[in-house]
């Protein structure tokens, strides 16, 4: 039986880019009045001239951000997911991708994580969006020990980075001290049967619906897709050809995020039985992420229906 | 500024005029309007005020210009090219098959220091590179020209309330303000007066000039107040140099015909000639 503790992404993306802003002087942050929300606070009082506060306007905070890393700063510019990828969507694309600066473009709060403050907080459409732009690398690490590991590695990391965590503690799904290579799937178990290939919180439920699977002797492989591009094509493939069904989970709309990444790439070069599980394409109902988890059927339960469902197929 | 540094500087603009012409002729696309009008300020910069040396060798403490306007950007290529950043001959490829020429600047092309098209990106850009300078203690200072047209853009404002709040006064901001947008009189599209008042209610130093006046721009552009940024509108003629586009909207991004060419040409020839 996994133990069950937790932790907040968001505090170790910030309590480690802390650590990491003595080492490396070029690292900035940069926010949109959202150092309370992003947990900033620490950064920004021991260091005052890495730390830049833009006030409520994501635009400019994108687009200073990219004028920063041309002088040669490494820039992340953090603020909650569902501004700062769609309201400066073209900064992104324009300051940030198509100039190739080096920006790390820092969601917090994510997918439902702000559960009861409606629609205009959602952040369901991320990935589609930004991992159709060039050059972004498209991160969504599963829990705090995976997003101190990469928060370490975007240290020395040169280029446009898109990375989004939710908002509450979420359960620990590596021990601490875990490595990761960024562009590389993180297999958390073997299986012939199917594979349930997720990313960010997703990745604890699909491990618990793995287990109930193997209770019926169904044995599921979870790959953890935490880099959603560039995707590992190999790992995908690789479980096409090995387990004969690809199940997919995000916290995110189905349609363009990393079930759509999957299957662009078996479509084409593997055609194998799939589903896609995440949020539907309509208005998302009022609730916090568990309740909403378990509604939209993407919590270990439902993904435990979802799979069974796919191997009927 | 004496008389012959003035003429000097009138017959650098008169010979990137002929480039805009030719280039916009031979490509049958550009936007000839409001490079003509922008072109004394961009000139001013690159034979006046910046160190182009600093600028080629990537020195960290080199000034920087960024050309938000990135539509006015023939008499950009024109100045970078005669400035020994890319060969002359480079020129002629300009908005051509898989050229890097492109009809916006892309930094691709060395001297551009940021790829620019989309408008109201040009401010906040320059707001951070001048941060960061100003946090390392560099003494470069930001040049951005911006359209007046795209004063209409909100994230131009979200960096005007920016740039005083950090202080920049190694911050430049220049408006062409030439009066015409695409669709008209910016009066009548979206009204931007009064303007200079605006930048100044944001904390800005404003600076009003002909830009069409070199006597007028070099000091404006060297014009520094401790703590704060600087705003040039700078009022141009849509068109400035070849009669029949000056001040016509429709002179944004039309193209002359064989015979307008003709007449353009020795217009901009004569001017060259009387310096």
């Amino acid at each position: 039986m996994k133990t069950e503790t937790k932790g907040s992404c968001r505090k170790a993306f910030t309590s480690t880019l802390n650590a990491l802003a003595y080492e490396y002087p070029d690292i900035n942050a940069v926010t949109t009045d959202a150092r309370g929300s992003v947990t900033l606070e620490q950064f920004a009082q021991e260091h005052p001239e890495q730390f830049v506060e833009m006030g409520i306007a994501e635009q400019d905070a994108v687009s200073v951000s990219a004028g920063m890393a041309l002088t040669g700063k490494n820039v992340f510019v953090c603020g909650p997911a569902c501004f700062l990828t769609t309201r400066s969507l073209e900064q992104v694309k324009v300051d940030v991708a198509y100039n190739k600066t080096n920006v790390k473009v820092v969601g917090v709060s994510g997918g439902l994580s702000y559960g009861p403050l409606g629609a205009t907080h959602t952040t369901v459409t991320d990935i589609a969006q930004i991992r159709c732009i060039f050059n972004m690398t498209v991160l969504l690490p599963a829990d705090a020990v995976q997003t101190e590991a990469i928060t370490r590695q975007l240290a020395q990391f040169h280029g446009p980075v898109y990375m989004r965590m939710g908002r509450g503690d979420v359960y620990d799904v590596y021990p601490k001290g875990e490595e990761f290579t960024i562009g590389k799937a993180k297999q958390l178990r073997d299986g012939s049967d199917l594979t349930i290939i997720a990313c960010g919180e997703m990745v604890w439920y699909a491990v618990r619906a793995a287990e109930k699977l193997e209770q019926d002797g169904i044995h599921a492989r979870v790959l953890d897709m935490f880099t959603i591009k560039p995707i590992d094509r190999e790992a995908v493939l690789k479980a096409a050809r090995e387990t004969g069904h690809i199940l997919t989970v995000e916290e995110h709309s189905v349609y363009g995020g990393l079930g759509g990444a999957v299957a662009e790439i078996l479509s084409q070069e593997l055609p194998t039985p799939m589903k896609i599980m995440g949020l539907p394409d309509e208005d998302i109902i009022l609730g916090n992420s568990s309740e909403l988890f378990t509604y939209y059927g993407i919590d270990g339960d439902g993904i435990y229906k979802g799979a069974q469902e796919l191997l009927k197929k | 500024m004496n008389h012959e540094s003035i003429r000097f500087l009138e017959e650098q603009a008169a010979r990137r005029r002929i480039d805009i012409l030719n280039l916009i002729y031979k490509a049958k696309t550009g936007h000839i309007g409001g490079s003509l009008s922008s072109i004394d300020v961009l000139t001013a910069l690159y034979y006046h005020v910046m160190d182009v040396d600093k600028i080629k060798a990537g020195d960290p403490e080199r000034d920087r210009f960024v050309l938000s306007k990135g539509h006015s950007v023939e008499g950009f290529y024109s100045i970078l090219a005669d400035k020994g950043f890319f060969p002359k001959e480079e020129l002629s490829t300009y908005a051509q098959f898989h050229t890097r020429l492109a009809c916006h600047p892309t930094s691709k092309i060395p001297g551009v220091e940021v790829s620019t098209g989309s408008l109201g990106h040009g401010l906040p850009v320059a707001v951070g590179m001048a941060i960061a300078l100003k946090r390392d203690n560099r003494k470069s200072h930001v040049y951005v020209v911006m359209g007046d047209g795209e004063q209409g853009e909100g994230s131009v404002w979200e960096a005007a309330m920016a740039g005083p709040a950090y202080k920049l006064d190694n911050l430049t901001a220049i408006v062409d303000r030439n009066h015409l947008q695409i669709s008209g009189n910016t009066e009548n599209v979206m009204c931007l007066e009064p303007l200079a008042d605006r930048y100044r209610s944001f904390g800005w130093n404003v600076v009003c000039i002909n830009g069409n006046d070199f006597g007028e721009i070099i000091p404006a552009l060297l014009t520094r107040v401790p703590g704060k940024p600087t705003a040039v509108i700078s009022d141009t003629v849509k068109g400035k140099g070849i009669s029949f586009m000056e001040n016509q909207a429709a002179w944004h991004h039309k193209v002359p015909t064989e015979e307008q060419y003709q007449q353009a040409m020795e217009e901009l020839e004569q001017k060259l000639k009387i310096n």
